[in-house]
């Protein structure tokens, strides 16, 4: 799954007030891990991504995603389907 | 070879630098429990304000006498399950007693609220169905929809329009839809909007279970819970509730009016394979529910000392985490540190609250809890008010 960089781009955008490190965000950063952002926080975020591009994306879902390029795959996907 | 701890590491150093920081927060001992409001703690008699005690049940003489009754008969434990050892008659009254006390036509009794919850998301959502739950639920129903491997959709916290909105989303989906709210919500003390969720189940039809652990005893004219009190009793599929805090025992329940309810003893896994509760919990539970029944003045008093304590803080300016009288008082601090700081100087000096923070809060708050009890003398609450206002107000602005 490769996922376009404009969506990659938005999702930055999304996830920059929930970066408190100062880490730059780039595709292959793991919004988790690199970014100390706590489950509860990571469930926020996609909340907002989730009403960013009116779509849903379960949990069960987010669970399996790392990387912001993972997390813009399934937006792509789910973007087409609705 | 990889450490399997070696994930927990972060999780180690935080509790390292509370440590450093006074008393340990999550590993405080109360060394004598004195009354339903009152323990030694650090050699101190401290006031419990943290307890979920929210009836002051827990040494009533009548609820003693019962588990010390039991015990004596059926012994200490029940050393299995019921499926696999059967029940004790002790079992069956209790959800005999506790269908008749929430007018529903059925009740399973699990041996822990957490395990009620377990027990009901996985009973009744499976992988093809969805569940739709609040974004502030309680950690057990999050790990209830996980084991059910139901799809889960968080919808935002108290937010009819937003469960509206995805329900529209998932439209034409294949499977079942639950809906899963709280009663109170057990950190901010706000109250699902339940009219306002079954506007919305009416128009789009789904099944909805409430999770009323803070609320069963607590709310309504006859202490059934929130849905009691809202009025909408009728169009609440599934109640969950805990005997951990007005009840002042161990346990837990589901309950509902559907025909086949009962089959769901056979199809979850958290009330199969675990040992059912002792003797002396359900004993307490069975006697505490006759009391909750019978003596309604106990939420009378409930009711006026939360009044006092919301006014007294309110007269502080404190932050509080709902604008509405609450037995959950939660008041907003400004950063962990300070909250930590704050926590150990009302302990110091005689009040015992929950802190709670992040991830274990919504919206990253740090909170100093507060849970009131009808066992709580004016006095009492007075204190707690004086201990606040010495201690947080001057600092808790965020
Ligand atoms: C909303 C909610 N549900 C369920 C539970 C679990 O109850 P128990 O303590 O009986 O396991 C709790 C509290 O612990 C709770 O706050």
């Amino acid at each position: 799954m490769t996922a376009s960089p404009e969506t990659i781009d938005q999702i930055c955008k999304l996830l920059e007030p929930f970066n408190s490190t100062g880490k730059a965000l780039t595709s292959d950063t793991e919004i988790s891990a690199d970014l100390n952002i706590d489950s509860v926080a990571v469930m926020d975020f996609v909340m907002e991504v989730e009403d960013h591009f009116d779509i849903e994306i379960p949990l069960n879902v987010v669970s399996e995603t790392h990387s912001i390029s993972d997390l813009a795959a399934v937006v792509d996907a789910r973007v087409k389907k609705a | 070879m990889i450490d399997l701890l070696d994930k927990h590491k972060t999780i180690a150093e935080r509790h390292a630098r509370m440590m450093t920081m006074g008393v340990n927060a999550v590993g405080l001992t109360n060394d004598k429990i004195l009354s339903p409001t009152r323990a030694m703690i650090n050699g101190r008699e401290t006031i419990l304000a943290g307890t979920n005690n929210y009836m002051g049940i827990t040494f009533d003489v009548d609820c003693i006498k019962a588990g010390q009754e039991a015990m004596a008969e059926f012994g200490t434990g029940t050393t299995g399950s019921r499926i696999a050892n059967g029940s004790y008659a002790l079992h069956k009254e209790l959800e005999a007693e506790l269908a008749r006390f929430l007018k529903r036509k059925h009740c399973i009794v699990f041996t822990t609220g957490y395990q009620a919850n377990l027990g009901m998301m996985s009973g009744l959502a499976g992988p093809k169905d969805t569940i739709f739950l609040d974004a502030d639920s309680h950690s057990s129903i999050y790990d209830g929809c996980t084991l059910s491997g139901a799809k889960l959709v968080r919808f935002r916290h108290n937010d009819a329009t937003d469960l509206d909105k995805r329900l529209t989303r998932s439209e034409g989906e294949e499977g079942g839809r639950l809906v899963v709210v709280e009663g109170i919500y057990s950190m901010l003390g706000d109250r699902a909007p339940l009219a306002d969720f079954v506007a919305v189940k009416k128009k789009h039809g789904f099944q909805l279970l409430a999770d009323e652990a803070h609320s069963f005893g607590v709310l309504g004219p006859h202490g059934r819970g929130l849905a009691d009190e809202a009025g909408v009793e009728d169009d609440i599929d599934f109640i969950v509730g805990t005997f951990s805090k007005s009840v002042g025992a161990i346990g837990g329940f589901g309950a509902g009016n559907h025909p086949m309810f009962e089959t769901l003893r056979y199809a979850m896994r958290p009330y199969m394979f675990t040992a059912s509760s002792s003797p002396a919990s359900i004993a307490t539970s069975l006697a505490a529910i006759r009391k909750l029944a019978a003596e309604p003045e106990r939420r009378d008093r409930l009711r006026a000392n939360s009044a006092r304590l919301f006014a007294g803080f309110k007269g502080l300016g404190l932050d509080m985490g709902c604008d509405m009288v609450s037995p959950v008082i939660a008041v907003k601090c400004a950063d962990e540190v300070s909250t930590i700081g704050m926590w150990n100087a009302l302990l110091e000096a005689g009040v015992y609250v929950n802190i709670a923070l992040p991830p274990g809060t919504p919206n990253k708050l740090c909170l100093l809890r507060c849970s009131v009890s009808a066992a709580h003398s004016f006095d009492d609450i007075d204190k707690i008010i004086a201990l606040f206002g010495k201690v947080v107000a001057s600092r808790a602005a965020a």
